[in-house]
């Protein structure tokens, strides 16, 4: 072979249609591979609070998530691709959630579904409620909504299908994330800072 | 359903040594209950479950009450025009709520109170009288610190073995993470505040 097959890139996308209208399906490995598994992402099955109904209600004829090719809940995290933290976590939770999310094989995802999920929702000014599942697991899409609605959440999964069709297969480092342990007053650590920062917020004030 | 001063009486007869008073409830609903001392509560309970006109067979409720300590004023005993304070010492106190399946009637409402907020903290365990005591007791453990002796099984029920404090309590102090409040306000604004950076101040101008 003298020349290089042309990638997919040169191709544009009429060349591509006209050559659809004749029978003729062109596309690169890398896109085959990014349709197929953005189309299998298998969540696992895993409910918290109320949020889950709604998670339920988006498997069932109605909303059916399996058009989008999530329907295999999967009851080992052994098998999944996808953790959606679908409700409030406690602390006495957290490190369960945590220690879920690191038996996931890569390449994984995590949805935060719901107030409770992103930054503790109704509950953040309590004692015993994480306030957002963020500070110990990367969160690759935020849903809010208490509880979101089964459209917000297709159309969370959705996102999540763009953000995996946009990046290569290992765009994540693998790694564990510290489970955090019970202490006398609070978690320890009470976050990862690696993965959580506050965000610098400068008030004015008696604003 | 008797009244709570006939309750009273009625548990008198039955059980002389202990020593039951009526706690009003100077509210709308007036549902005064029963207050009972922790030496003799046991059997206290027992006569009221096991008496033929109570048959107070079924507690649907425990809960907790944490009175700190606070300033009376009151008049001076030996001159009454001279108001004097006197501290008060906080106790917690501990309420069932008694219902009869057999009779059909309720609530009675039975307290027991400890001496006081910090050593003293024991009360006798009602669940060998009513096994729906169980889990309810631990709660109170757990969250107000009351420790029930006789219990069968007390640990912690909604927080970790490892946690120290008692969240219901008035003077529980939670922990600080409330680095990022997108609307503080009230309380909350207060803790919030401290993580904030100090607002820079443009120079040569004063701050409104």
């Amino acid at each position: 072979m003298s020349e290089p097959a042309p990638s997919a890139q040169a191709v544009t996308d009429s060349e591509r249609a006209e050559l659809r209208r004749r029978g003729i399906l062109l596309t690169s490995m890398e896109e085959l591979c990014d349709w197929g598994r953005s189309h299998s992402v298998w969540p696992l099955q895993f409910g918290l609070a109320c949020c889950a109904i709604e998670m339920i209600a988006a498997s069932m004829a109605r909303f059916d998530i399996a058009r989008f090719g999530s329907e295999v809940f999967r009851p080992s995290p052994r098998q999944a691709d996808l953790l959606i933290v679908s409700g409030t976590v406690t602390k006495k939770m957290a490190p369960m959630v945590v220690r879920i999310w690191n038996q996931m094989p890569e390449p994984k995802y995590c949805i935060a579904m719901g107030a409770c999920a992103i930054s503790g929702g109704p509950f953040k000014q309590g004692y015993n409620v994480l306030k957002g599942i963020d500070r110990y697991v990367p969160v690759d899409v935020y849903i809010p909504g208490c509880p979101p609605r089964p459209e917000a959440l297709l159309q969370g999964l959705m996102k999540l299908q763009d953000k995996i069709r946009g990046a290569p297969i290992s765009v994540k480092a693998p790694g564990e994330c510290p489970v955090p342990a019970y202490a006398e007053h609070d978690l320890a650590p009470p976050k990862n800072p690696e993965l959580w920062r506050p965000p610098v917020l400068v008030r004015k004030e008696g604003a | 359903m008797e009244s709570p001063e006939e309750i009273r009486d009625r548990v008198q007869a039955g059980v002389p040594e202990a020593a039951v008073s009526v706690v009003a409830n100077p509210g709308a609903s007036a549902q005064h209950s029963l207050l009972a001392y922790p030496s003799h509560a046991l059997q206290v309970a027992l006569f009221l479950r096991d008496d033929p006109a109570l048959r107070l067979d079924y507690c649907s409720n425990v809960t907790g009450v944490d009175w700190t300590d606070r300033e009376v004023v009151e008049a001076d005993p030996l001159a009454p025009e001279r108001k004097v304070k006197r501290l008060q010492p906080g106790y917690l106190e501990v309420v069932y709520h008694l219902y009869s399946m057999a009779k059909g009637h309720g609530p009675v409402v039975l307290r027991m109170r400890t001496v006081n907020r910090s050593n003293q903290v024991t009360l006798p365990s009602l669940t060998p009288v009513w096994r729906s005591c169980e889990f309810q007791e631990r709660e109170v453990f757990d969250l107000f610190g009351v420790v029930f002796a006789g219990h069968p099984d007390l640990r912690r029920i909604l927080m970790w073995d490892e946690f120290k404090d008692h969240p219901m309590r008035k003077d529980y102090a939670e922990p600080d993470d409330y680095e990022w409040e997108p609307t503080p306000h009230g309380s909350v604004l207060e803790k919030a505040r401290l993580h904030y950076p100090a607002p820079a101040a443009p120079a040569g101008e004063a701050k409104p």
